[in-house]
Formats: structure tokens, C-alpha cells, sequence
């Protein structure tokens, strides 16, 4: 039997397909970006560049301006990313390095568990079980930190539970099982040879992880840190929840509540008219190109570091 | 390994994307009831068949339409009706779009939106009244008297203690205690956001400085709760604290309201029939459209919001016409008594007879 040397309908048909599945997605991505910034339209009128750099959020003045719900976004997922990233990096060594096969895959299998909770659960979990009680340990944080310069600023009064804070908790547990099992795959793939080599040299296990396991794994990390980032800032409903939906916060306190970016749109979008809808459409484009980028530069550190 | 780990950050940033669109339509975006059907004294509409009727808006009628429902299909098992809620924007939306047959809303069109209601003409058919609460948590204070100029003082943070000067003139003979005052609000933007502060708009003229609209620029120490239930929650679990509650949910969750000075300047506890007394009190527009807070009257409650189902008065669907004009004779007639057990007002009958006069004009 002679092979065909030239493509048979099958593999034309499959080539189209294929091409036009990914073309669908790229359109749809292209559409989406496009309709956002068409609605965003209004508010832009309304607000010219006040509209990314004004505090003010007041529809009652038709003044929208987004500051206080990116500083929000940001303020939150640094929070997250502090609370996680030494909690992931941590399990994901014990994991791969530390534990025994027997316990190993028990523990991989609750952290993939701990990943598809949904985020609702937390975010209730943050409100009716968290929030509360929390509150006194900030306070008795502010009154330890009390009068020295830059940890007052961060740990400062706190007037209740729901705050920037509570929400950085609940998306650090969120992001943890991500980042976790993203390390873990990124140290899994340490040449075990290297590694032999190493404690054939007599180095300790520690000593080991620092001069095989990090070098090898540290751009896999970077990357996997930075799609928790990601997770964390689009995060809607567990944010919405705890972190207090004040208006207008820009603050360095911690303890004190605000807003972030996509907690605004699901809490305020239902009762919104045209100018309102179309100033939440600008803080969701502005989400959308924030943790595209985010995506966008992990997944290249993620490629590169397998190399 | 490789592929796995790309394919993880397709998920998420996909997760992502998925997110942000569906963040519009994940709020309060329950299914509707399902009709209760198989009734034994079923009686088909006289003009013709089956009929499926969609609407939503509202949350503040919710509890009334799934009763109003339930009872009109009983006797109606051939039209099943669907509520879903989901806030009065969305309802007037909805509405306007043509996506549901009828809509119920706590607030009228703006004229920029009227014109976009692509069904042609269309009727506000009053529905009900309901009193909004000015709960509050004083251990030992069982009675509170407010002014509007009080509550505007109190919510825009200018009043920080229960014993002030302002608080103790409006309660001559109670004692009130030196604890802080905590302020509790929405979250969520809402229909009863916009009828309080409205309420102090034009009852605290010179005080209230916020305006009203569905999201207020509240200052920053104060609390919010997710819908009148997340603002109870917080009335009731803190010392202090004071919020806006409609009065099903504050007397669902067992708080202590104020009593308001209307405008006749008289002290009136919310109830339904404070809130129906109001609805004597108001000026009714051409289009049945009207405002009901600080409403004239001795027996008024000040803070009332009225609410309204929108419907097409020439449905092109004629069996759906009949089904609605049917539903909506039921909602301002029949229906009208179940409205207090469950805490709201009924119409008053100066307008539940223009209420019954909107539904003739819709043709079926």
C-alpha cells in the first residue's frame, strides 16, 4: 500500500475546522473588546480622562470615576499575593520533596479539591463565619503597631470586619491550591539526575532545594504567582462579599473597607441606567486588559521557564 | 506536563473572561416559581388557550407576585406565569428589550430610555405600596421618633452619638444612651436606596446633601449589607447601628423601627396601613406615575415606595393579550387583600379604580 502524499479531504476538512475554531475564539475576544469600548463610549464623553484618574464615584452627580476600584483590585490581590505565594511555595516543596508517596497523594488530591470550591462558598464562608470575630484581632494588630511609621499605615482602625484585608484572606485561599499545583508541575520537572548529583556531592536536602530545585523552578513560579494574580483580581463574587463596598477609598489601611473592580459592577450593575451601565462597561474593559496582560506575561514565563 | 500547564492558564484566563460577562446576570437571577397547576375548577380564558407569561423586575414585589401567582393560576391552569425577579432596572430592560411580556418596577422609564421601548405604547398599572423602615439597635429603647432632617443628619455621619441634641429633640422623656451610631446601607444598588434618599431629598431640604439615586456616595465609615436582608443582618448584630429595611424583611428579622414625622408633622410607625395612607396623600400623574414619599396626610407614613407592573397595551400575541389583561385585572383586584398578611400596602381606592382603568385599555 502506497501513502498518499497529498492531503485527503479528512485532513482539509480537519484544517478548516481547526482553523476556524481558533479564528471563533480570537473573534470573539476581538467582539468582546470591541462592544466594551463602544459602550464605554458615554461615560467618556461624561468624564473625558477624569474618568481613570477622579476618586469621586457618585451616580446621584453623574461623577464616575474608576480610581478607588482599581487601587481596590490592586490593593486586594497584593494582599492576596503576600498571605499565598510563602503558603504555596511551601506546600508545593513539601509535596514534591518532603513527602512520602503514600502522603503525596492524598495531599494532591484535597489541594485539587480545595481549587474547584466555588468562589460563593468563600465568599460566605468570608462573611457569615470570618468577618466578624476577625475584626478584634485587628484591632488588637493596630493598637500592637500603633504609632510606627509605615505599619500604622497599613494596619490601621478598622471600624468592622469587611475590609480590604478580609478579602485579601479569602482570595488568598482561593489562589493557593492554583499556585500550589502550578509549582508543584514546574519543580516536578527538576532532572532527578541533578538532584542525585547534588546530594551526592552532601549536600543536605535544604542545600539541595536551594542550589538545583529553585534555580530550575524560580521562572515556573514567577508565572504561576502571577496567574493566581490574575484569579485574584477578576475574582466578583467572594470580594463583593467581604470587602465592605465603600465608595471612594483610596487608603494604604488595610483594616478599612473599599471596593474592587468587578465587586462594583455585580453589586451596582441591576439598578443602573445608561451613564452608570457605561461607566461600569469602562472599569470591566479596564479589568479585561489589566488580567489579559497578567495572563499574557505569566503564560510566557510559565513557556519559557520549560524550556 | 507542558501542555498541561498552558492549558491550566487557558482555564483561568478564560475563567476570567467568563466572569466578567456573566457578572450581570448573576445577581438575584433565581428562577422563577413554577406556577402551581392541576387545579379541579380550572377554567379556560374566553378567548382561547394556553398562554406562558414571562416578566421580571422588582425584588420589593417578589413576595407579593409569587402569591399573586400561585393563587391566580390556581384558578387559571392553563396560563402559567413567570416571575424572576432580578431588580427593577433589569425588569424595565427586559421589558423595553421585548425579552419578557410584562415588567414590574419600583421607578418609572427616564424620558432618554422611554424612547428605547420597542413594544409601542404601554401602560404603568399601579400595584402597591410598602412602608421603608428606619431600623434601629438601642438596647432599652423600645420607641424612636425621627425626623427627615434627623435621619439625613444621621446618615450623612453628621450626627455620630445616640444622645445627641438632634435625636434626644425629636424623643422629649426618653433616655438615650452615649453609644456610637453605626450606619448601615446597601451594597447593591437599589430601588430602596433611591425612594429613601428621595424621601430626604424632599423632606430634609437643607440637610441632606447625598441627592438620591440607587448608589449613594455614603462616607466611608459606614457599613453595607447586600440587599435588605444584608442590612438587617448587620441592624441587628450590631450595638448602635441604624439602616433603611423594607418592612417585610425588618419584621422578618425582628428588628425596632422608628417612627417618622410626616409631613403634617405628626410621628407615624410604618405599617400597611401608614404606607396605604400615603397613597391617598399623592399627586398622580397622566401616565399613573407618581411620587410617594412625604406624601400629605396625618396618618401617612413619609417614607412609602410605590411599585408598578408595565405592560404593552396592544400585545401581538392575542392569547397573551388575554392572559395578561386577565392577570392584571387579578393583580389590582383579588389580589389586593393578600397584600397585608404579607406587609405591604394595597392600593387606596381613588387609585386602584385608575389602576383598573389601565387595564381596559390593554387589549386582549
Amino acid at each position: 500500500m502506497k501513502l498518499n502524499a497529498k492531503p485527503n479531504r479528512a485532513d482539509t476538512a480537519f484544517h478548516g475546522a481547526a482553523i476556524a475554531a481558533a479564528a471563533l475564539v480570537l473573534l470573539i475576544l476581538a467582539l468582546v473588546v470591541f462592544t466594551m469600548a463602544t459602550r464605554m463610549g458615554p461615560v467618556l464623553d461624561r468624564m473625558g480622562l477624569d474618568f481613570f484618574g477622579s476618586r469621586r464615584w457618585s451616580p446621584a452627580d453623574r461623577l464616575f470615576g474608576a480610581l478607588p476600584f482599581l487601587w481596590g483590585t490592586l490593593y486586594t490581590a497584593v494582599i492576596a499575593l503576600v498571605l499565598a505565594v510563602p503558603v504555596s511555595i511551601g506546600v508545593a516543596l513539601f509535596v514534591t520533596q518532603v513527602a512520602s508517596p503514600r502522603l503525596r497523594k492524598p495531599l494532591v488530591y484535597v489541594l485539587d479539591l480545595l481549587a474547584v470550591v466555588p468562589s460563593v462558598v468563600f465568599g460566605l464562608w468570608g462573611v457569615l463565619v470570618l468577618a466578624q470575630p476577625i475584626q478584634s484581632i485587628y484591632i488588637k494588630v493596630h493598637n500592637a503597631v500603633d504609632g510606627i511609621p509605615v505599619l500604622q499605615s497599613i494596619f490601621g482602625a478598622s471600624l468592622q470586619g469587611r475590609s480590604f484585608m478580609t478579602a485579601g484572606i479569602i482570595l488568598a485561599i482561593m489562589i493557593t491550591p492554583i499556585i500550589t499545583s502550578l509549582a508543584r508541575e514546574v519543580i516536578d520537572t527538576t532532572p532527578t539526575p541533578e538532584k542525585e548529583g547534588a546530594y551526592g556531592l552532601g549536600a543536605t536536602r535544604w542545600e539541595m532545594i536551594r542550589a538545583v530545585v529553585w534555580p530550575h523552578s524560580k521562572a515556573g513560579i514567577v508565572g504561576a504567582v502571577m496567574l493566581g494574580l490574575g484569579r485574584a483580581m477578576g475574582e466578583t463574587i467572594a470580594v463583593a462579599l467581604v470587602i465592605g463596598s465603600s465608595i471612594g477609598q483610596i487608603t494604604t489601611n488595610a483594616f478599612a473597607s473599599g471596593n474592587s473592580m468587578p465587586s462594583v459592577i455585580a453589586n451596582e450593575w441591576g439598578e443602573a441606567d445608561d451613564l452608570h451601565k457605561s461607566a461600569m462597561i469602562g472599569l470591566a474593559l479596564m479589568l479585561f486588559v489589566i488580567t489579559i496582560a497578567v495572563n499574557l506575561i505569566a503564560t510566557a514565563v510559565v513557556q519559557r521557564s520549560k524550556r | 506536563m507542558k501542555l498541561q500547564a498552558a492549558r491550566i492558564a487557558q482555564v483561568i484566563t478564560l475563567g476570567t473572561l467568563g466572569a466578567l460577562s456573566l457578572v450581570g446576570c448573576s445577581k438575584k437571577d433565581q428562577p422563577a416559581t413554577p406556577a402551581a397547576t392541576g387545579s379541579a375548577q380550572a377554567t379556560a380564558p374566553a378567548t382561547g388557550g394556553n398562554a406562558t407569561l414571562n416578566a421580571s423586575g422588582s425584588t420589593f414585589q417578589k413576595a407579593f407576585q409569587e402569591v399573586a401567582i400561585e393563587s391566580f393560576t390556581k384558578a387559571n391552569s392553563t396560563i402559567k406565569i413567570n416571575y424572576g425577579g432580578g431588580g427593577s432596572g433589569k425588569g424595565r430592560q427586559d421589558f423595553a428589550d421585548m425579552v419578557t411580556d410584562f415588567g414590574c418596577t419600583d421607578g418609572a422609564y427616564k424620558d432618554e430610555e422611554k424612547a428605547k421601548v420597542k413594544g409601542g405604547e404601554f401602560v404603568y398599572v399601579p400595584i402597591l405600596l410598602g412602608a421603608i423602615t428606619v431600623s434601629y439597635n438601642i438596647d432599652g429603647v423600645d420607641k424612636l421618633q425621627l425626623s427627615a432632617d434627623t435621619i439625613a443628619k444621621i446618615f450623612q455621619r453628621d450626627i455620630k452619638k445616640w444622645n445627641d441634641a438632634a435625636i434626644a429633640a425629636d424623643n422629649p422623656g426618653v433616655t438615650l444612651p452615649d453609644l456610637d451610631i453605626v450606619v448601615a446601607h446597601r451594597s447593591d444598588g437599589s430601588g430602596t436606596t433611591q425612594q429613601f434618599t428621595l424621601f430626604l431629598t424632599n423632606a430634609a431640604t437643607s440637610s441632606w446633601k447625598l441627592k438620591s439615586a440607587s448608589t449613594i456616595e455614603w462616607p466611608a465609615d459606614t457599613q453595607a449589607g447586600n440587599g435588605n436582608g444584608g442590612v438587617a443582618q448587620i441592624v441587628k448584630s450590631t450595638k448602635g447601628a441604624i439602616g433603611y429595611v423594607d418592612l417585610p424583611d425588618a419584621k422578618a428579622s425582628g428588628l425596632k423601627y422608628a417612627s417618622v414625622k410626616n409631613a403634617s408633622g405628626k410621628f407615624i410607625e410604618p405599617s400597611s396601613a401608614s404606607a396605604q395612607a400615603a397613597g391617598d396623600g399623592i399627586e398622580v400623574q397622566a401616565d399613573l406615575t407618581f411620587v410617594a414619599v412625604n406624601a400629605k396626610g396625618d396618618a401617612t407614613y413619609p417614607i412609602t415606595m410605590p411599585s408598578w407592573c408595565i405592560v404593552y397595551t396592544k400585545p401581538a400575541d392575542k392569547a397573551k393579550g388575554a392572559a395578561l389583561k386577565r392577570y392584571f385585572n387579578f393583580m389590582v383586584t383579588d389580589a389586593q387583600k393578600m397584600a397585608p398578611e404579607i406587609d405591604y400596602a394595597p392600593l387606596p381606592k381613588t387609585l386602584q379604580d385608575k389602576a383598573i382603568a389601565a387595564v381596559a385599555k390593554i387589549e386582549g
